[in-house]
């Protein structure tokens, strides 16, 4: 599915991945767990294509196309999916006409004909209903006014109408009570195939009781210093991210 | 002291002159006033405060070596692509109302003819708004101006159907038309007023309009001002309202083309409890100049004034909002707001905008605001993320940005071309 190696990215002078490599295939469900500051979101940010980062070093296979050379819109239409942490509000832009131009974009790209809007309002009931997102926000301006667990639910109602091959959840978790958490969580379960993969991005545990990941991977310093099954999760919530922090201080920093 | 006339100036009176007939329909001592201002203060330059940044001068200097009046007429099926079907239809062609080209009005309680065929008491009210004294592009209008729309609306009548102003100029050579129009809403009339500006002639065009709205007491005056006259064209336009007691004015103003669309919306609120609401939309390209300038007056207690301009700059187009509220001593419990919003598409272009209040009276509410930035990367950058291209996620935050104002408008046809032209032009 995606193949990432020696990925380095900075932001000005300042490098944040310092050779990331990760290896996801179909059906699988990955972690990434770090302490603040380790290079979560900037590894999500550089994966979508956003601008603000310079990738200095290294590649991203995807599907068998080199990622870093499409553009933020491609990598969508190839399949990639980012949940943003926060997401945006876009005032005047309602959702159903966002979802409706992504996803005829999306289809163009591929070859298909447009969505006639009967399928489009039936696709849309049928998948708001996964994360139990009230009709009136479907109708109402991106994101606006929407709560922070609307938000959230809204980034997985858009994911299941564009249905992603790989989906990358930015600290999906971050401002979620527990009904809310419980909620998007059901909602990707339901999503997951043997076709498409998900990696979560997470400072807590918490998540992955709701959403079982085969491998976790910790994030430290811009690389991914330890690899493990789900149970190197419940070993992080134990102990902390010290015991990372004393292992894999970088003298560099 | 008599300050020298400019050449352009005097070049344009001579030539003006040979081609005029005497105008009835204005007072003479209008003319006289006219005549003056022009000989003492010439077409506004850079040295008049309110054309600074647009120097209507230096602009027919520099775009028009020769300036005349050559104009010709239009088919009746030519009309149809900028009629509107839900309105009725009148045509000013070329400066002169054209009966002929009009629609007929069947609804009862409208007056509509030529400014030649006004009697005393309508001729009483021309150039009682729109002084030559203060503007000297409203002193040349009145001095050449062709033979305008008179247009009323009896008192207790509230016309159903949206009357239509199609304001066309069809030019064969470097031109100037100046036309010229009264509009009389009497005392608890109400009426909607579409206006639209449209040049189809072959060369360029300096068009200088003057329209005159008098709102008697408790008359509400919907306007839209529908401004596409293409890239040949240099316009001014002055729009002088007075509005009495319990009067309610509103006009949106949507300039999607012109070369040069210097717009002066000079509004008097006269008596006591009457409203008045300004909206623009502007968008910019290329070399063009768009220069919205408003003039709100309150003159007497218990008013209100509401203004909201958005424009789009791209280009190294230029781009203009200057708003001035005067609230006189005796206008106590004034409610004045004004807010300009703005995004520049470009390093190149530039957005001027120019809030400008001075308050004569201690109980009021006054505010306003200004903003000016470049699109929102945030949200470009979201909707690319879910497979918009760039191109259609620019569009698509552009447009959501002027939805506010094209959703004023109530005209469906009209709301339809300028949603269809803005879409068009991003």
């Amino acid at each position: 599915m995606i193949s990432i190696k020696n990925l380095h990215a900075s932001i000005g002078e300042k490098e944040i991945l310092r050779g990331i490599n990760l290896e996801v295939k179909a059906g699988e469900v990955h972690a990434i767990m770090g302490p603040n500051g380790s290079g979560k979101s900037t590894l999500s940010s550089v994966l979508a294509g956003r601008e603000d980062y310079d990738v200095t070093e290294g590649e991203v296979i995807f599907n068998g196309k080199n990622l870093l050379d499409l553009s933020t819109e491609d990598r969508a239409r190839e399949g990639l999916f980012l949940a943003f942490q926060y997401p945006i509000e876009i005032p005047g832009v309602s959702n159903i006409n966002f979802l409706r131009t992504a996803l005829n974009e999306i289809r163009t790209y591929h070859g298909q004909e447009e969505m006639a809007a009967k399928d489009f309002l039936a696709l849309v009931k049928e998948k708001q209903k996964l994360v139990e997102l009230d009709v009136k926000l479907t109708n109402r301006s991106v994101n606006e006014g929407f709560s922070g667990g609307e938000k959230k639910r809204n980034e997985i109602f858009q994911m299941a109408m564009l249905n992603p091959k790989l989906a990358i959840l930015d600290e999906t978790d971050s401002g979620l009570d527990i009904d809310a958490l419980r909620i998007v969580a059901q909602g990707v379960n339901a999503l997951k195939s043997k076709d498409n993969a998900t990696i979560l991005i997470t400072h807590y545990q918490r998540l992955l009781d709701y959403i079982v990941p085969d491998f976790v991977h910790i994030l430290y310093q811009g690389r991914i210093v330890k690899s493990g099954g789900k149970e190197l999760a419940l070993e992080l919530e134990a102990k902390g991210y010290d015991d990372i922090k004393a292992q894999f201080e970088n003298s560099e920093s | 002291m008599v300050a020298e006339k400019s050449i352009v100036t005097q070049q344009l009176m001579e030539s003006l002159q040979k081609q005029s007939s005497k105008i009835a329909f204005i007072p003479d001592n209008e003319i006289v006033s006219a005549i003056r201002q022009l000989e003492e203060k010439g077409v506004p330059n850079n040295k008049h405060e309110d054309y600074k940044y647009c120097n209507i001068e230096s602009y027919i200097r520099r775009e028009f070596k020769t300036l005349s009046q050559s104009f010709t007429t239009i088919e009746t099926k030519d009309l149809a692509a900028f009629k509107l079907d839900d309105a009725v239809n009148l045509v000013v062609l070329n400066g002169h109302y054209s009966a002929d080209l009009s629609e007929k009005i069947i609804a009862k309680g409208i007056t509509v003819k030529a400014l030649n065929e006004i009697d005393t008491s309508e001729k009483a009210l021309i150039a009682t708004q729109a002084k030559s004294a203060s503007d000297s592009l409203i002193a040349l209008n009145t001095v050449f101006c062709g033979n305008g729309l008179f247009f009323k609306v009896d008192k207790n009548n509230a016309i159903p159907m949206p009357v239509h102003i199609i304001y066309l100029n069809n030019n064969t050579a470097p031109s100037l038309s100046n036309s010229r129009s009264f509009i009389h809403m009497e005392a608890n009339a109400e009426l909607t007023l579409v206006e639209s500006f449209i040049n189809i002639g072959t060369d360029k065009l300096f068009s200088n309009y003057v329209s005159e709205k008098l709102l008697d007491e408790n008359a509400k005056l919907t306007c839209y001002t529908f401004q596409n006259e293409g890239s040949l064209s240099y316009s001014v336009h002055t729009n002088q309202v007075k509005i009495n007691k319990y009067a309610n004015y509103s006009n949106s103003t949507f300039t999607l083309s012109g070369e040069l669309v210097r717009n002066n919306h000079n509004i008097e609120l006269a008596d006591s409890n009457c409203e008045a609401h300004l909206n623009g939309l502007f968008i910019t390209k290329g070399t063009q100049l768009v220069d919205n300038h408003t003039l709100i007056d309150h003159q007497m207690p218990n008013c209100e004034s509401n203004e909201l301009y958005k424009g789009i700059a791209d280009g190294k187009s230029i781009g203009v909002f200057n708003g001035k509220i005067f609230v006189r001593k005796d206008a106590q419990k004034t409610n004045a707001y004004q807010s300009s919003k703005n995004i520049l598409m470009s390093d190149d272009a530039t957005i001027n905008t120019k809030p400008q209040l001075e308050i004569y009276a201690d109980d009021v509410k006054c505010s306003h605001g200004t903003s000016t930035g470049k699109i929102d990367t945030d949200a470009l950058f979201y909707l690319k993320a879910r497979g918009i291209g760039e191109e259609n996620a620019r569009k698509l935050l552009l447009q959501a940005f002027a939805q506010e104002l094209i959703d004023k408008i109530e005209v469906d046809s009209l709301k339809e071309r300028v949603l269809n032209l803005f879409e068009k032009t991003l």
